[in-house]
């Protein structure tokens, strides 16, 4: 096991909240590696598998390997043009306050992993998609940007490398499911944000119908530090196989929510419990969902899980974003089943009827538990339905991520949702 | 009619884009930022400058949270309803709103100052609960700390 203690995300942010400016960015060592990549004269495929080597997998949540997304894309004379970078900023996941920390925080950083990640797949145009509601974020993206047009690390022929690249803020319409890959480009179209059917996947046919990568936040802001330290570095980063470090955070009764850059396989324990302080006094910890609103809940027994993509998987749940949602005694588990429902129902985009349909029905059965009208048969009833949204029977995430939390509160609060229906009551209200 | 202004914006953003649809996302914004909220005639007007039909663009209006299709108070309040926050004290939060406004979600004051939005989790978690009021976030709220910031907004 590694005790690196390494943080290089977030080792430079400054502790009064300002954002890092260009100066204090390069200072720091930051747009080093576009000298590397540019001025040394790597070839695109060459930086490609240099992230694919150091195992770096999506921070958005799902997980997919980055080099290997970026792989897909078609290179050379003969490739459809534009190629489009596009970063999902839109982070939306109930929870989940992470990229609004590097957004706000270290925007070069992020700039930097654009213009690396936009040579390696020979991208002409890259998008921040930024949901509307990060409004300081956005200021200092924009400053940012402005900032690095001047150093000429953007737009035509940047540091004489012959590779030209245009990046350009967009500010989200607002809503949820725009952070699913293929409805972000349909948003980004000035469409609905209905997610498309694959495949095609979008590094082939993307927005405009031309290749395009969408990244998360996190995930490229990994990208300048594996150029410059190597592969090797960034896996020697993970206490597991799962490499690198990750932003992990805890909120709901806990004594100190935050954020904390740990090496990737940190335990679910330390996070909770050293980081975030435990419960409030007088709260007892009932259980928690490790990374976001779509992931199962995990209880007692799974303290010990480290925090990867993988490890969470065998115990039945996922780490998503990696910012848990704690769940406390105090609390009523069914009503927090019924508010995150709730959620899903609301942000469905009406498109394919697993969701739309039964994420609305399961929602009313919720409620009525909660308002003291829960029937024998419910529970069979809400089981079904979470059935019904698991992967293969929708075109997006959605609905499979909806079920997360259902299907595992179910079998861990059994007995709580049993008690609002033989009482007839919420016993926490 | 759409101002020279709003013409000008929303032309703008569409040189980055390689067809004039793709802008109407941007031109909702842009004309709602001038007015506060998008009426049916600046759909019409929407849709005839970037050559698509009314249906097209309210269709796109009607789907996104930011996009506001009736009139909206001087300032609106976007309270976060989601599980962080419903967890450290929504409910509280929006009862006290009520009381304090007299309104109750997707209503305005009659003096046109505020309106009343709930809206998903604003990325606040950790200084849940939390609202925006226009484009600014206030977090680790409670009754006595929405009756203070609620006083910058006239």
């Amino acid at each position: 096991m590694t005790t690196s203690t390494e943080k290089p995300l977030t080792q430079n942010m400054r502790p009064d909240g300002s954002a890092l400016d260009l100066r204090s960015y390069e200072q720091g060592g930051g747009y080093q590696a576009i000298r590397k990549v540019l001025s040394d004269g790597m070839e695109p495929k060459a930086v490609t598998d240099e992230v694919k080597d150091a195992n770096l997998r999506g921070r958005g949540g799902a997980g997919f390997q980055t080099g290997l997304k970026w792989s897909f894309v078609p290179l050379g004379k003969d490739a459809p043009n534009p190629t489009y970078l596009v970063v999902n900023a839109d982070e939306m996941e109930p929870g989940t306050f992470k990229d609004r920390l590097l957004l706000e925080r270290n925007p070069h950083q992020l700039i930097e992993g654009v213009i690396v990640a936009g040579f390696a797949i020979e991208a002409d145009i890259a998008f921040i998609f930024m949901r509307g509601e990060y409004t300081l974020a956005a200021e200092r993206i924009e400053r940012a940007i402005a900032e690095a047009y001047a150093r000429h690390y953007l737009g035509k022929n940047i540091l004489n490398s012959g590779y030209s690249l245009d990046l350009y803020l967009h500010l989200s319409g607002g809503r949820y499911i725009c952070g699913d890959e293929t409805g972000l480009l349909n948003a980004l179209e000035g469409k609905r944000a209905n997610p498309r059917s694959k495949p095609p996947f979008p590094p082939v046919v993307g927005l405009f119908g031309k290749p395009t990568v969408v990244n998360n936040v996190e995930t490229l802001s990994c990208v300048p530090h594996i150029i410059n330290n190597g592969a090797a570095w960034f896996r020697g980063l993970g206490r597991t196989k799962d490499a690198g470090t990750k932003l992990f955070g805890a909120s709901g009764k806990v004594k100190r929510p935050g954020l904390w850059e740990l090496p990737m396989g940190t335990t679910v324990r330390e996070i909770l419990e050293e980081h975030a302080g435990g419960m409030r006094d007088g709260l007892k910890f009932r259980g928690l969902l490790p990374g976001g609103a779509s992931t199962d809940f995990i209880v007692e027994e799974h303290l010990d899980t480290p925090m990867d993509f993988t490890s969470l998987d065998k115990v039945g749940s996922r780490m998503g974003t990696g910012t848990m949602i704690v769940l406390d005694d105090k609390t009523c588990p069914v009503g927090m089943t019924w508010n995150l429902t709730h959620f899903f129902a609301q942000e469905s985009c009406g498109f394919c009827t697993p969701c739309w349909s039964g994420l609305g029905w399961a929602e009313r059965i919720l409620k009525s538990m909660e308002d003291g009208r829960g029937q024998t048969g419910d529970l069979d009833k809400l089981a079904s339905l979470a059935k019904m949204w698991n992967p293969g029977n929708t075109f997006c995430a959605l609905a499979p991520g909806a079920a997360e939390p259902v299907q595992s509160a179910l079998k861990y609060f059994r007995a709580d949702f049993e008690r609002h229906i033989n009482e007839q009551r919420c016993p926490w209200s | 009619m759409l101002t020279r202004d709003e013409i000008n914006e929303i032309d703008a953003e569409a040189a980055r884009y390689p067809n004039r649809e793709a802008v109407c996302i941007d031109a909702l914004k842009i004309v709602q930022r001038h007015r506060g909220w998008v009426s049916d005639e600046s759909v019409r007007d929407i849709a005839g400058h970037l050559g698509m039909s009314p249906t097209d663009v309210d269709s796109v209006a009607t789907f996104y949270n930011l996009i506001f299709r009736k009139h909206v108070g001087r300032h609106v309040i976007m309270i976060c309803d989601s599980v962080s926050c419903w967890i450290t004290g929504y409910d509280r939060m929006r009862k006290h709103l009520h009381e304090r406004l007299g309104i109750e979600l997707g209503e305005t004051t009659p003096d046109n100052r505020f309106t009343l939005l709930p809206i998903v989790c604003l990325g606040c978690c950790d200084h849940a609960p939390a609202m925006m009021v226009d484009s600014d976030l206030h977090g680790d709220l409670d009754p006595e700390k929405i009756d203070k910031e609620l006083e910058k907004y006239q």
